[in-house]
């Protein structure tokens, strides 16, 4: 018996397998402690990093403003490498005029589709065609910017342009000839790009909606129309517009499926159909070639009202979602 | 009985069937370029893919053929030096938004700057990068290009392996804390492997999305006709790649660019969908299912 007793004793001496084996002669309590400060200073790293890189932007853009100063960058149109002169009016109408564009287009149909796909449709193929619009998001912008030449271009000066010339050709909106890529195939591109964006928040919006509500108003007689309006799209009209805003958001930085499309005309013109530019297409299409310091710190305050720009809607979409998450979770 | 032969009754079913069209109509104007683009590029892209395109390097301007190798293994080769710096740290600072500090300054600072770097353009984390490795080292480089892609790659990570971890009962923390055993072991050795399929999701969405990514690769990594593995020089991506055929004016390039497309949205779309398929399996098992019983419920009828 006593010899049992030892001869577990003896087998037990070993240290334990397992995660104690991994006890290192240090205290718990220190191992935690040393634990978070890594955690810690990897944080403190990666923002240490982020606000370095935002002071250098600042820093690399210093010359162009000391040059030609804020107001009278963002008030002029005149852009000359050659001439080393640059004001950058004509890329911030560009931004702001196709990310509208694309808004106007994307928004109501977003909206749309989102409302068939909840409300219309079985919900197994709803969530298939979800996922199908939601793919969309993952298809790289370099290959919208590929069909937008080959196809959307094309298609744009040869059906969409005498079309709109033959109705509304009288506003300033469709003057002169249409070379295919301009203002309105861009707009047209990111309105699709977006479209997924704008699809997604509202969906999950719309489901945070219980159905009694659809319920209860289907009872009173309403027709599903009345339904959706009453019970559907007037409690989740803030989450909608949180779903626009990310979705203006992500037009304003789109880059590469611009740049091809757009034209890249430094000029302001009235028509949609001429080429522009936009502050991500500039950069795109210059930076690599700028040669003087001057052309590279221009670019630089370009970039930074693009940074500021999105940096200002994307929170506000934010926080806009974030207060329509916090009533709705009530 | 009466109500019912109104106008107004009329109205409103009218006013009820013109949404439902509309909703319709919108529907197929969402879905019809979506399956242009995905039709046209998979056509146009398949019919210009061939052997060389694989094994190849560009020939010179003017001579057909030739391919795309260097920019498709250029494109492996930045993607692994961007997960390779974003995806540690990203799991690590989505560890400590989870499990550390809720409260206190640092993890909110951080998770304001998680939210920045999520929200800004990839054209401006390019001049990031161009900033922090271009200029110091005098020429375009892989190692900027692969930094780039880091910054693009962080805050998905991170947010994600966050967000998966915040899923995590307390009642199994608490476990493991009963145990006995120290907190870091807890994390590491229970809660990361027992979510390591969400984890490995978010990471796998993340590289899908820097892979297919053109804007933060064009004055860093920039571009290269030949073959290049240094680090400290400028390489070849295929969305690079792409971009620069696309634009040129000569037939056999652009029809390479429609190749290089069909590769490049067949990467990213496989690596997507295959991490969503293992995220979501009970939802796709079930999808068929359904879609099984649909038919099999037709056939019987």
């Amino acid at each position: 018996m006593e010899q049992a007793l030892n001869q577990k004793s003896v087998n037990n001496s070993p240290a334990p397998e397992g995660p104690d084996s991994l006890h290192l002669g240090i205290p718990f309590k220190l191992q935690d402690k040393i634990n978070v400060w890594v955690l810690r200073t990897l944080a403190f790293a990666i923002i240490t990093m982020l606000a370095t890189l935002v002071v250098l932007l600042f820093k690399q853009s210093g010359e162009a403003v000391k040059e030609f100063g804020l107001w009278n960058f963002i008030s002029t149109d005149n852009w000359n490498p050659v001439e080393d002169e640059f004001g950058g009016l004509s890329f911030l109408y560009g931004t702001a005029v196709s990310s509208i564009l694309a808004l106007a287009i994307a928004a109501p149909v977003s909206v749309a589709i989102a409302l068939f796909l909840n409300e219309m449709l079985p919900a197994w193929l709803g969530k298939f065609l979800g996922l199908f619009v939601e793919m969309i998001a993952a298809i790289p912008s370099i290959v919208f910017g590929l069909w937008g030449i080959y196809y959307l271009a094309p298609f744009v000066k040869e059906t969409l342009t005498p079309l709109l010339k033959s109705t509304l050709g009288f506003l300033p909106l469709f003057q002169g000839p249409s070379f295919g890529i301009g203002m309105l195939t861009a707009s047209l591109i990111l309105a699709i790009m977006i479209v997924p964006t704008i699809t997604s928040i509202c969906r999950e919006v719309f489901k945070t909606i219980p159905g009694h509500q659809k319920e209860a108003a289907l009872a009173l007689g309403a027709t599903r129309f009345e339904m959706i309006k009453l019970a559907i799209l007037s409690p989740s009209f803030s989450g909608i517009m949180g779903g626009v805003v990310l979705g203006f958001g992500r037009a304003l930085g789109e880059t590469m499926a611009v740049a091809m499309v757009i034209g890249n005309s430094t000029s302001i013109s009235s028509s949609l159909l001429a080429p522009a530019s936009t502050m991500a297409s500039v950069i795109a299409n210059e930076y690599a070639e700028a040669d003087s310091d001057l052309h590279v710190a221009a670019l630089c305050l370009v970039g930074i009202f693009l940074f500021v720009i999105t940096l200002i809607i994307n929170f506000a979409a934010r926080s806009i979602v974030w207060h329509f998450n916090r009533k709705h979770a009530r | 009985m009466m109500i019912e032969t109104t106008n107004y009754y009329r109205w409103r079913k009218f006013k009820n069937r013109f949404f439902q069209f509309l909703l319709i109509l919108s529907a197929i104007a969402v879905l019809t370029p979506i399956f242009l683009i995905v039709q046209y590029t998979f056509v146009k892209g398949a019919s210009s893919l061939n052997f060389d395109f694989f094994t190849n390097l560009p020939k010179p301007v003017g001579e057909s053929g030739g391919g795309m190798r260097h920019a498709i293994i250029g494109t492996l080769y930045l993607v692994a030096i961007g997960a390779a710096i974003a995806v540690p740290l990203g799991i690590m600072s989505g560890i400590y938004l989870a499990e550390f500090d809720k409260k206190s300054a640092l993890s909110r600072i951080l998770s304001f700057s998680i939210d920045l770097l999520t929200g800004v353009p990839s054209i401006i984390v390019g001049i990031f990068a161009y900033i922090l490795l271009v200029v110091p080292l005098k020429s375009f480089n892989a190692l900027a290009g692969g930094v780039a892609l880091s910054i693009i790659i962080l805050p998905i990570v991170t947010r994600s392996t966050e967000e998966i971890l915040k899923l995590v009962p307390d009642h199994i923390r608490e476990a493991g804390l009963a145990l006995g055993l120290p907190r870091w072991k807890v994390i590491f050795m229970i809660i990361v492997p027992g979510s390591f399929k969400g984890i490995f999701t978010g990471v796998m969405l993340a590289i899908s999305r820097a892979a297919g990514e053109t804007a933060p690769l064009l004055f860093t990594a920039f571009g290269n006709m030949y073959m290049s593995y240094r680090i400290d020089q400028p390489m070849a991506s295929l969305p690079v790649q792409i971009y620069n055929y696309a634009i040129s004016p000569f037939e056999d390039w652009q029809r390479q660019a429609w190749g290089g497309a069909f590769v490049l949205i067949i990467i990213v779309l496989g690596i997507n969908l295959t991490s969503r398929a293992i995220i979501n399996r009970n939802e796709f098992v079930n999808f068929f299912i359904e879609l099984n019983k649909k038919f099999k419920g037709k056939k019987v009828k």
